[in-house]
């Protein structure tokens, strides 16, 4: 044997290599999380930075030149010969490649699209001029192009280098304007609509008990009268809201010379965006961050902010975890603590870890099967019989969506409270026991809270699970926009049988049944990222918990 | 106390007034009459008869294995958790068999408390751990409480070392206070008899002695049964002695005489260290 071979075998023997492949094998783990993180961080954190806006002159060969003005969100080489069969007029001579430019052009009610491709070569004369203005618009998305007059009634109010200032004078009152709108037709018309919702059911709830009477009907007359009442004042102040808003206008031009008559109240923000310092940028940026977590969704979710989603999926969870806490709990302290340990002990803690593996989209068919309509279905006939036709329960809703995570997750937080159920030494059980306490207190006195670091930990993996998932989701309760939050002022403030949003069943309709894919992409990344956040920082809480129940609950380990 | 438990205890102090004992002219405590324990099919303990002497210490001494803690564990019942374990027998507390239908064992294990080999504390504060047994019987009057956490302490010669940290964890003291918390735990429900089941193996040999001087506290109180593997600490402490084999009570008698005169020739080989 060569002194090398000998080397090579003393080094095997010495378990460096293991140690090589272990390390190796966490570096991997590492970095593709990072990897993972910082490609949806890029990605999505990138898209609220407002970009310069070019103007160039676009020359396809054999047509006149045109003016364009957009955004370049991506390019890309594409060879010439594929260019050409897909029957563009391309030169046959030249480079094998040429760029393909993504240009964010805007003005959808012109052109009929936000996007479009370019060839880079085409394109000549490029330019940033400061004079460019962007308007983020409440429909039809952006607006790219020169002001040229602000009206007000339809008078001119400001002209040239006047605009501007101006401009974003009155985008500033629309918005209060807006925002009073919003609260007047959510908050107050939202309650009167409640109420008289609540009127009706009232009113088909005696009926259907056959206690209809005269003197009844007359007191509910009487108050819906007043909810009337209420309304017309409120009626009043929207048609004097509707009325203010419209009073702005703007003329615009595009770059390739179309004019077009835009209202105040349907901008949201304008901006120039080449004429911006960097600092500018930064507050324009962190506008636009903040705006996406705490708005609401516009344009069929590829714009504003992802809020009631976020909202929706901290809320389911909150419900999952307060559901499957107390009944896996109780569930493992049965298993480990009271029934015979014998087989079927046996199949049933097979049976649960089985549960486990089973697919998340089984248990939303089951959901919806049994929970919404059977138990749903039951719930609505017994005590909501003034609503039918119209489901309350017995429809997708929170409260199924919970139910239905907590039957998924239950099986996590089984087997970890039984595992630290397990691990709680005998000799503190007897010590309890022997100083006179019964089976069940030293259980609730001792054990369970020794076990409780054991619970958070279930409850820790129930939680990373259940906020990730979205299969379930679709058939039990989350849709692509709920009308309202599910908590919100209107009696009984938590509305269990409402439909929400979620984030992770965000991403999938915003990524794959936008309409407008080159703009829901950035939020694609964008809404990951913040749903991997939320999941982190629900996590991050329970993990505090734990370690401070541990602390309190050290085991007594000598 | 103060002087006791310093360093330079004088071990020999210890057993000064044993001498002039008599088993037959005691009063019993606990009679226990042809005890009999399976676990499953194993025999564990055979036919065991014996007095246990009322506020005396009770040593039961023997190799490992022998049933002396599966014996000293029937006398408040805590063989009745383990599966398949099944007694035949009487055992007489004050007259009254404690394995009788009807028995109840939370009120028999409150009459005879339990100490056990390692420290076990619960993870809750000085306080909370003393007065265990006294919320568990439902007491809350903060005054009661607050006396009995004192004088259980004091009786378990822990009160000077924690009086300042009653609300802390229990989890911070030493092995030695720790069993003495225990202790303290144990007679704050003021039972009639103490089971100590090997107290001081788990601890230092200062802690050790200072466990040693505590049982010797308690005997005019209480009366005592210790489980011990170390037969100097069984001749210290105990009045009496019992040496089992087998699950076999082989001798049982007075310390001095079981020691220094044994009438058979297995306790003779066990004690001068031929086995066990």
């Amino acid at each position: 044997m060569s002194a090398k071979q000998k080397d090579l075998k003393t080094w095997f023997r010495s378990g460096a290599p293991w140690i090589w492949m272990n390390a190796g094998a966490v570096t991997i783990a590492v970095l593709m999380t990072l990897g993972l993180l910082s490609l949806i961080a890029v990605r999505g954190l990138g898209h609220f930075w407002p970009a310069d806006v070019i103007e160039a002159e676009y020359r396809v060969p054999g047509q006149e030149s045109r003016l364009i003005a957009g955004e370049v969100v991506e390019a890309e080489q594409v060879p010439r010969a594929r260019l050409a069969a897909s029957g563009l007029p391309v030169e046959a001579v030249g480079g094998e490649f040429m760029t393909r430019e993504l240009l964010k052009v805007g003005n959808r009610e012109i052109y009929g699209a936000d996007f479009t491709w370019l060839i880079g070569e085409w394109l000549s004369n490029q330019q940033k001029p400061d004079g460019l203005v962007v308007l983020e618009r409440r429909e039809w998305g952006n607006f790219y192009g020169y002001p040229l007059a602000l009206k007000e009634n339809g008078q001119v109010v400001a002209e040239g280098a006047a605009i501007m200032p101006e401009l974003l004078k009155r985008i500033e009152r629309t918005n209060e304007l807006i925002e009073r709108l919003a609260i007047l037709e959510r908050g107050d018309i939202g309650h009167i609509n409640h109420g008289l919702e609540r009127l009706r059911l009232e009113r088909r709830s005696l009926e259907l008990k056959g206690r209809l009477d005269a003197a009844v009907e007359a007191d509910l007359q009487a108050r819906r009268a007043e909810w009337d009442i209420r309304y017309q004042a409120l009626e009043s102040q929207l048609t004097e809201l509707h009325r203010e808003l419209s009073r702005d206008s703007m003329t615009m031009r595009t770059t390739d010379g179309r004019e077009q008559e835009i209202q105040v109240a349907k901008i949201v923000r304008a901006f120039q965006p080449n004429a911006m310092s960097l600092p500018a940028k930064l507050g324009h940026y962190f506008v636009k961050l903040w705006e996406f977590v705490s708005d609401e969704p516009r344009e069929a979710n590829t714009e504003g902010g992802v809020f009631p989603a976020i909202f929706g999926t901290v809320l389911m969870t909150l419900i999952m975890a307060v559901i499957v806490t107390p009944f896996g709990v109780v569930a493992a302290v049965y298993l480990r603590e009271y029934a015979k340990q014998g087989w079927l002990t046996r199949v049933i803690r097979i049976a649960v870890n089985n549960l486990a593996g089973v697919p998340a989209i089984v248990y939303g068919v089951f959901g919806l099967g049994f929970f919404v309509y059977v138990l749903g279905g039951s719930i609505d006939r017994l005590f909501f019989p003034e609503a039918l036709p119209a489901p309350t329960f017995g429809t997708p809703g929170l409260m199924w969506a919970s139910v239905t995570l907590a039957i998924l997750t239950l099986p996590v937080v089984i087997v970890a409270t039984e595992e630290g159920l397990a691990r709680i030494p005998r000799m503190i059980r007897e010590g309890s026991l022997a100083l006179g306490a019964t089976k069940s207190e030293t259980l609730w006195r001792v054990v369970i809270p020794m076990a409780s670091p054991a619970m958070m930990t279930g409850l820790i993996l129930a939680v990373a699970r259940a906020a990730g998932e979205v299969a379930p989701l679709m058939l039990v309760g989350v849709v692509k926009l709920a009308p309202s939050l599910p908590l919100n002022g209107n009696y009984p403030y938590l509305h269990l049988d409402q439909k929400i949003m979620h984030l992770g069943f965000h991403i999938y309709d915003v990524g794959f049944q936008s309409p407008n894919v080159e703009a829901a992409r950035p939020l694609v990344y964008a809404t990951a990222l913040l749903l991997v956040l939320v999941i982190a920082l629900l996590n991050l809480s329970a993990v505090y918990i734990r370690n401070h129940l541990r602390e309190k609950y050290k085991a007594l380990d000598h | 106390m103060s002087e006791m438990s310093s360093h330079g205890i004088d071990i020999s102090a210890l057993g000064r007034d044993k001498r002039n004992l008599n088993l037959e002219s005691e009063s019993v405590a606990i009679q226990v009459n042809h005890l009999n324990l399976f676990y499953g099919h194993k025999q564990a303990l055979f036919d065991v008869c014996m007095p246990i002497s009322r506020q005396r210490v009770t040593a039961f001494i023997g190799p490992s294995g022998c049933g002396k803690s599966t014996l000293l564990r029937c006398f408040n019942r805590m063989n009745d958790l383990v599966d398949g374990c099944r007694i035949e027998g009487e055992i007489n507390l004050d007259g009254h068999n404690i394995y009788r239908k009807g028995e109840d064992v939370t009120d028999l294990r409150r009459r005879v408390g339990m100490v056990f080999q390692k420290p076990n504390p619960f993870p809750k504060s000085i306080y909370e751990n003393v007065i265990y047994g006294l919320r568990i019987q439902g007491i809350k009057q903060k005054r009661v409480l607050d006396e009995t956490v004192e004088w259980a302490l004091k009786g378990a010669a822990l009160w000077d070392e924690v009086k300042d940290r009653l609300h802390e964890s229990a989890l911070g003291l030493s092995g030695g206070q720790q069993q003495r918390l225990v202790i303290a735990r144990t007679i704050a429900v003021q039972p009639e008899v103490l089971l100590l089941d090997e107290p001081s193996s788990a601890l230092d040999p200062i802690s050790s002695l200072k466990v040693e001087e505590l049982i010797y506290e308690l005997k005019s109180k209480y009366t005592i049964v210790i489980v011990t593997h170390n037969m100097q600490q069984a001749a210290r402490v105990s009045d009496y002695t019992a040496f089992m084999y087998m699950g076999k009570l082989i001798e049982y008698g007075d310390t001095d005489t079981l020691f220094t005169n044994p009438a058979k020739k297995q306790t003779e080989d066990y004690i001068t260290g031929r086995y066990g």
